[in-house]
């Protein structure tokens, strides 16, 4: 969990901060902050598609899904455990390395 | 089409010829067949010269009779042949059959008023000898430029800032509140300028120098009015056939040939079908098509040559050609930019003056006037939205916007909804139509550097734009308000000067832009904005009014901005060498405009192939074209142009 939750920051900061952490809290909203567009939409589905090999939905696209550091990191968890819930915490924690 | 470039001292002191000769001869390119210098008692005026009309007797700068009022004119008086019959009517004795001869007797007959008379497009001076002052003039839209700046008691001009940055006494420095302004509008706000104590004349305006002093100030306005009483969409839609009709017709005088540029899309298949009708000769056009699929528009323009027979040319741009040709379409744009879309019209330009053509009608201006672009859409999209904002039927629409940009497309409603929303609040903001726009853009300021953010801590773009805002434009409606800041700002700023009159002079094309003809813009702003664009369907007048010449393919299409290949230009494997030079972290620190770190993680995304949005695009052109500025305007200005060669005549020193 923790790892994921690091993991993420680390993905939003790197691409969409470019390597800034401005030091956003891990429940403030990336539309509020403005650093997520259509483009930023696709680049976070497609990294959690290939990191976690999950497979998002259309009906996963909903803001209350993957709007904050938190939101993201109980989606990923939740996806992943439905995916395979006795690999869930491997696929996690290998991913995390 | 020509370039001017002048110095006025205050006070009698005699102005260097040589010097006048240096900065003349740094925009020879806008104008490399004869170059002339008038020097007199503290005023010394230059000219660089394309011979359009009068080949052989057109020379500038020119006098009248008696040598009191001289002249050195960039630019095209459409309406030249009208004046004069009225001026020889009136007593004056011509010597040549110049438009130019035609500004000198209209300023001796009605002084500044002038300029009111003329439809064109120009930058020019007057030097008045009996008065002792100094006018400048740019046309009502900013088609052509005219910067000027003022050292100690002298006035310094020119048709480009490479002009003033020859004398030796004029500073070179980047104004960051002009960069931050290109960085949220994509241009500065006139007279700002990027560079600090350089000023552009703002289109529609003269500036008066005498005993030291300047005076800038407007001849003309670009207003919108809904009209008092509405006519049958019929009338309005005969009036604008008419009214585009005469504005081609006009732009068609020339001593020289006159080709299209034929881009496929409505505007400029109107213009191209509508010179036809005027022309017995078959007529050449000139287009760019892309390697990249998105970009390319090859299908449409083939559609619209076989269907108006014209002897066709093309370049086809690639991303290498891009990549290639980006620092001298920075030298010739002398600002920053954030889209690559300038280049291929630079390399266009290239073909039409190998092709031995110097002047190309466009259909330039119809989507600022005649409401064709997407913000316009977007803005009334999102009005709609925000009355029902839970709507999902409303939400729909907004996948009518921006067909050809396929992230957006794959965006689903949820997000769509937000990305897109709008507060009951939002929709008194003056700025409606265009936050979305210019929020994105300001995101790239996140790459300027800790010095850079502080300096301009307490600076905002908007208010200074809201400063300027004529008293009526809280009066007009949401659509209008919107056409006013596409008009008065990115046209002139970006559209008709990066992507225009700089790229098409490079290579001495003079562009001429029958849409941003005076008399159409202003029928244009007075009609009823839902003419424009009926519920969703943009310059339904002008689809009403001039669709029959063209055909049902490019009539029918949806429409597509231009737009060239952006970032992945610059990384495509080859010859990287000035944009890791120019992008390296040291250098960017040296700068120190913007955080080498940001820029290298930003660089690395694109590296990996993972920069794929329209942000790391902009970003990426932005922070690159303000290194190349900086690199070439700055550390490493090449003063000197070389000015006479075999192929100029007529160099001339009075």
């Amino acid at each position: 969990m923790q790892r994921t939750h690091a993991e993420l920051r680390r993905f939003i900061t790197n691409n969409f901060l470019y390597g800034r952490d401005c030091g956003f809290r891990d429940d403030e909203s990336f539309l509020e902050m403005g650093i997520i567009d259509s483009t930023g939409l696709l680049e976070l589905i497609n990294f959690l598609e290939k990191r976690y090999r999950i497979r998002v939905e259309d009906a996963d696209l909903i803001p209350e899904n993957l709007d904050s550091i938190d939101q993201l990191c109980r989606f990923v968890e939740r996806k992943v455990e439905n995916h395979c819930p006795t690999m869930a915490s491997s696929i996690l924690e290998t991913q995390a390395i | 089409m020509c370039a001017i470039a002048g110095i006025c001292n205050s006070v009698d002191a005699p102005v260097s010829v040589p010097l006048l000769k240096e900065m003349i001869g740094m925009l020879r390119h806008r104008g490399p067949d004869e170059w002339g210098i008038h020097t007199g008692n503290g005023i010394g005026l230059g000219n660089a010269r394309l011979s359009i009309i009068d080949l052989n007797r057109g020379h500038q700068p020119l006098c009248n009779e008696d040598g009191s009022v001289w002249i050195t004119f960039n630019g095209e008086i459409f309406n030249y042949l009208e004046l004069r019959k009225e001026l020889i009517s009136r007593g004056h004795i011509f010597s040549t059959h110049t438009d130019t001869e035609v500004i000198l007797h209209l300023y001796e007959e009605k002084g500044e008023d002038c300029f009111r008379d003329l439809n064109g497009q120009w930058g020019l001076a007057i030097w008045d000898q009996r008065e002792r002052k100094l006018l400048l003039s740019r046309d009502r839209m900013g088609v052509r430029p005219v910067f000027y700046t003022q050292v100690g008691k002298s006035l310094i001009f020119g048709s480009e800032i490479k002009a003033l940055f020859t004398h030796p006494e004029v500073g070179r420095e980047l104004d960051l509140a002009g960069l931050d302004q290109i960085f949220t509008f994509w241009c500065t706000l006139p007279p700002r300028t990027i560079f600090k104590n350089i000023f552009e004349l703002p289109p529609g305006h003269t500036l008066v120098f005498a005993r030291g002093n300047i005076e800038v100030h407007p001849y003309w306005h670009l207003r919108f009015s809904q009209p008092a009483e509405i006519l049958a969409d019929g009338v309005y839609i005969e009036q604008l056939a008419a009214l585009v009709t005469d504005a081609v017709r006009m732009r068609l005088r020339s001593d020289v040939p006159v080709g299209a540029y034929l881009s496929g899309g409505l505007d400029s298949t109107i213009i191209t079908a509508l010179i036809n009708q005027f022309s017995g000769k078959k007529l050449r056009s000139f287009s760019v098509a892309f390697t990249s699929e998105d970009h390319d528009e090859r299908a449409f323009q083939h559609e619209a040559v076989q269907f108006l027979h014209t002897a066709h040319e093309q370049i086809e741009c690639g991303y290498d050609d891009i990549l290639v040709a980006f620092p001298d379409v920075i030298w010739h744009t002398e600002q920053p930019v954030i889209r690559t879309a300038p280049t291929p019209l630079y390399l266009l330009s290239q073909q039409v003056h190998d092709a031995g053509y110097k002047v190309v009608l466009t259909g330039e201006g119809a989507d600022e006037i005649l409401g064709g672009y997407d913000i316009y859409k977007e803005a009334k999209i999102r009005r709609f939205l925000a009355a029902q904002p839970n709507s999902p039927r409303r939400a729909q629409l907004l996948h009518r916007l921006y067909p050809y940009q396929s992230n957006l497309q794959k965006t689903p409603d949820a997000y769509l909804r937000r990305f897109f929303r709008a507060t009951a609040a939002d929709l008194n903001d003056p700025f409606f139509s265009h936050m979305p726009r210019w929020e994105l853009t300001a995101r790239l300021k996140t790459f300027f550097s800790d010095d850079v953010k502080s300096e301009l801590a307490g600076l905002d773009a908007i208010s200074e734009l809201f400063g300027q805002l004529p008293v009526e434009y809280f009066s007009w409606d949401g659509f209008s308000q919107a056409q006013y800041l596409e008009t008065k700002y990115l046209l002139p700023g970006y559209i008709l000067s990066s992507q225009g009159d700089r790229v098409a002079l490079a290579h001495a094309v003079e562009a001429r832009h029958p849409f941003l003809d005076y008399r159409v813009v202003e029928f244009a702003s007075a009609l009823p904005s839902r003419i424009k664009m009926r519920a969703l369907k943009e310059k339904y007048i002008l689809k009403r009014a001039l669709g029959h010449l063209l055909p049902a393919t490019i009539l029918q299409r949806p429409k597509q901005p231009y737009r060239s290949p952006d970032g992945r230009s610059f990384f495509t494997g080859i010859g990287e060498d000035y944009t890791s030079q120019i992008l390296a972290p040291e250098r960017i620190t040296a700068d120190g405009i913007f955080d080498s770190w940001a820029v290298s993680k930003l660089i690395e995304k694109f590296r990996a192939g993972d920069a794929v949005g329209v942000k790391d695009d902009m970003a990426l052109i932005g922070i690159l074209s303000t290194q190349l500025v900086l690199d070439q305007f700055i550390s490493n200005f090449q003063r000197g142009g070389s000015l006479c060669n075999e192929h100029m005549q007529n160099c001339a020193v009075s």
